[in-house]
């Protein structure tokens, strides 16, 4: 059964037969749920594809809060450096810090991301529509994939765009002479904004696979639980670069 | 009781398939261990090397000859990188689970078998990484396993800081990915795949422990990946993350500069932090359990000991400062985290509180995983009652970096944890190989271990209270500095050869057992908990821990996998065959 939902647990039927009589029957159409006592008829539904997306999303979450983590840990070298200074030759202070404007462009590669994070919703619950699915589970087609399909292109375009708008907004700083080691404020945005747009690369080889897996995969869940966890992992590069462009922005 | 349902014989695979590609989580549970016998002998040697060059430094080692003070710093580094990292995290948090963590929550098998089995490749890797630093020019690295800063991050700071020192950070880096995929495995599993029946609150705490371990691994190991990245940029990429401004090593002045080594200090004690709840959380869990199988008792307020571990974990994310306390921090910083390490004191203390109840007017049976998980106690106790003098920033800047600290920390990770492990092995080897261990061995490998590691560690209190340092390859040479203390050295290097040599017993009684120990009994040490289980799929129908006399019926505890007790005659089945 897809992975749309569980339904909720129906009562079981219980006869007292008496002495040695007919085990309880349990008339429930799924087999039934978790949580009761009633285990003596190994039920399967306790296992079924909506579990299965779980686990997937519970590994793809520990991967993120650990990559959320590595991003945590080099914005925390952020905060550390506007203390970062030399003494001049006269023993005076002087910080390295040089405040560095935000190539315009940034802000478009922002809007390009959020409209990249909304198709790639749009696509994944397409693929979770109800009346598909089940279409798709009984052999009907794939009207699901069908629909998806155009939504996860459009990410991967967009997902292009900004990354190429990224490059572009490197080389306005180079133009400038700004370069990854010319400045500690410099040497911040390249590395938060590079090691963001690594990570957005990676997720573009995950829209990609989605993309193949959604038509190569046979079974139904799979093909969800394909897009779904690459879903997930945008978003969280959506928010992480919220993250990052709000920091560069307001806080330098 | 169902019979053993009939599985078809899986189709014959090669020898690679088999072994090298395996997936089931037994077999890596194996493996785990393997890697962490191979590490710990490597750890061992190293230790003794430490010991051995203290007491008579002008002896020549084989192959090698006189150790030089970076030869000894470089023997300091390997030893603590290796027992750390591939002892007392891998075999905790990776052998133990993988060995009975599905069984015991009534899954057939890991939610993620292959990135389970991923995971191990790449631990293994990250041990054959660091190994190598042995054999790389210059050697291995000086920079101790925290790796401070600006020594660590400038390749001509010493010797062994170049091709080592990169080989260390490589072997960390592999080391935080395999951490990470193999609790993300472990997560998605505890989770998501109990068996039916078993709720959450129905969940043995080693399982809890193993779940609480696995949210601060996948935190602090990423922490940790991306402060060794930054290293290796400051190294190699021309960054300055870590290294301060107006560096001069060797008389060339660094370029840039601009980094902080606090920085590294913050970011890796947040990291170190709470990899030592990591290492201990799975013992504390396997210490109630097996307190409550071995004193017949069940684990007094449940709930509680959850919370409690719960909150350790939690807590142990806010402490790291008290690494830090005489590194230059603001002392109100100082303060600070001296109040948080007294707060995690209090969790601790809860549990080994119901530990101690545990053992009062229990009937207990003194089987050699008792009595390691006793030892357990013994030295959880001891290491941990010096841990608030460490909390205070005032007593703390005289303690720090003497032999004071290396005493608690190598009585409540080395000892304790060590002894956890001991305790899961004599106790799940049932489940190995159907064989019980040498109950006179294991007893003896007990007794010996821990007068040996008292001996070995309880004086090095003394001696840092008299204030001697640590990393100082020696103690006697040109100048003497506290001549006094050699006597105290020369037992504590006596006392490490023989706890060293017992263990030679306990590995003798592993392998011979195998082979030729006693056959073991369905369930030998008469549990409750789900991996004694005689059926493959069990369902929980109780809690865990359910000891007792009380329970009623013949025995004297009820395992999970079966209803409540109805055996008196007088009282009919509630849902089956009346009584004639």
């Amino acid at each position: 059964m897809p992975a749309t939902f569980t339904r909720h647990q129906v009562e079981v039927e219980k006869r007292n037969t008496g002495y040695g009589g007919k085990p309880p029957v349990d008339r429930r159409p799924t087999g039934g749920g978790g949580g009761d006592e009633n285990w003596d008829s190994h039920s399967s539904r306790h296992d079924g594809p909506h579990e299965l997306l779980i686990r997937y999303r519970l590994a793809v979450l520990s991967g993120l809060a650990g990559d959320f983590v590595f991003f945590a840990v080099l914005v925390s070298a952020f905060f550390v450096r506007p203390t970062a200074g030399h003494i001049d030759a006269g023993a005076n202070f002087v910080s390295d810090w040089h405040p560095i404007a935000i190539p315009p462009i940034l802000w478009i590669n922002t809007a390009i991301l959020l409209l990249s994070s909304l198709t790639i919703e749009v696509a994944r619950r397409q693929l979770f529509h109800e009346i598909d699915v089940m279409e798709e589970w009984l052999g009907l087609g794939r009207p699901a994939v069908r629909r998806a399909a155009p939504w996860l292109l459009s990410t991967i375009l967009l997902g292009g765009l900004f990354l190429t708008g990224q490059w572009i907004a490197w080389q306005q700083l180079a133009s400038q002479g700004l370069f990854f080691a010319t400045n500690p404020n410099s040497h911040f945005f390249y590395l938060v904004t590079g090691a963001h747009a690594f990570h957005l690369f990676l997720g573009l080889f995950a829209l990609l696979f989605a993309l193949v897996a959604i038509f190569r995969f046979r079974k139904v869940e799979m093909r969800q639980i394909a897009l779904d966890c690459t879903a997930w992992y945008w978003h969280a590069m959506t928010l992480f670069w919220i993250f990052l462009f709000v920091l560069l922005v307001c806080y330098q | 009781m169902s019979a053993p349902s009939a599985v078809p014989a899986p189709p014959p695979r090669g020898f690679l398939r088999r072994r090298l590609f395996t997936t089931d989580h037994r077999a890596l549970a194996v493996l785990y261990l393997l890697l962490g016998l191979a590490a710990v002998v490597a750890g061992t040697l190293l230790s003794l090397v430490i010991r051995i060059h203290r007491v008579w430094p002008a002896l020549p080692f084989p192959f090698y000859g006189i150790l030089r003070p970076e030869d000894y710093l470089a023997v300091v580094t390997m030893h603590g990188t290796l027992m750390v990292f591939f002892v007392l995290t891998v075999v905790p948090q990776s052998a133990f689970p993988n060995l009975v963590l599905p069984a015991q929550i009534g899954a057939d098998r890991m939610a993620f078998p292959r990135l389970n089995a991923a995971a191990f490749w790449i631990a293994l890797a990250s041990l054959g990484v660091l190994l190598a630093a042995f054999f790389v020019p210059q050697g291995a690295p000086i920079s101790g396993w925290t790796s401070y800063p600006p020594l660590s991050a400038i390749a001509a700071a010493g010797p062994g800081q170049g091709a080592g020192m990169d080989c260390w950070i490589a072997a960390i880096a592999l080391f935080c990915v395999a951490a990470v995929a193999s609790s993300a495995n472990l997560l998605a599993t505890i989770l998501g795949r109990r068996g039916p029946g078993m709720r959450l609150e129905r969940l043995p705490l080693t399982a809890w422990s193993w779940l609480t371990s696995s949210a601060l691994t996948v935190i602090a190991f990423s922490t940790l990946f991306a402060a060794a990245a930054m290293l290796f940029a400051d190294r190699h990429l021309g960054t300055n993350f870590f290294v301060p401004p107006g560096e001069v090593i060797d008389g060339i002045a660094r370029a840039g500069g601009g980094g902080s080594p606090l920085l590294w200090l913050h970011l890796f004690w947040f990291f170190g932090h709470p990899e030592v709840y990591i290492s201990i959380l799975p013992g504390m869990g396997l210490a109630s359990a097996l307190l409550a199988n071995f004193t017949r008792r069940p684990v007094p307020g449940y709930r509680f000991m959850v919370a409690a571990m719960l909150m350790i974990g939690f807590l142990g994310l806010g402490v790291w400062g008290h690494h830090m306390f005489v590194s230059g921090i603001d002392p109100w910083l100082g303060t600070t985290f001296g109040l948080t390490t007294i707060a995690i004191a209090v969790p601790s203390s809860a549990e080994v509180l119901t530990w101690l109840a545990m053992l009062f007017r229990g009937r207990m049976r003194l089987t050699t995983p008792m009595l390691f998980t006793l030892g357990f106690l013994s030295f959880f106790i001891a290491g941990g009652l010096t841990g608030p003098i460490l909390a205070q920033p005032a007593l703390d800047a005289y303690l720090h970096n003497t032999f004071f600290v290396v005493a608690h920390f190598h009585l409540v990770m080395a000892m304790a944890g060590v002894f956890s492990i001991f305790a899961g092995i004599y106790y799940w080897y049932p489940l190995l190989t159907g064989r019980m261990m040498n109950e006179l061995l294991g007893k003896a490998h007990f007794w010996v271990s821990l007068v040996a590691a008292y001996g070995t560690f309880f004086p090095m209190h003394f001696a840092g209270l008299a204030g001697e340092p640590r990393h100082y390859a020696q103690l006697a040479g040109p100048v003497e500095s506290f001549p006094s203390l050699i006597p105290v050295e020369r037992g504590i290097t006596f006392a490490a050869l023989t706890l060293a040599a017992a263990q030679l017993i306990f590995l003798f009684n592993v392998f011979r057992s195998a082979r030729h120990g006693v056959r073991a009994d369905e369930n030998p040490w008469r549990a409750t908990t789900l991996e004694w289980s005689p059926d493959l799929h069990p369902i929980t129908r109780g809690e865990p821990y359910l000891y007792g006399s009380c329970l009623g019926g013949t025995e004297d505890f009820l395992p999970q996998w079966e209803l409540a007790a109805p055996a008196r005659p007088a009282q009919p089945y509630l849902s089956g065959p009346k009584p004639e």
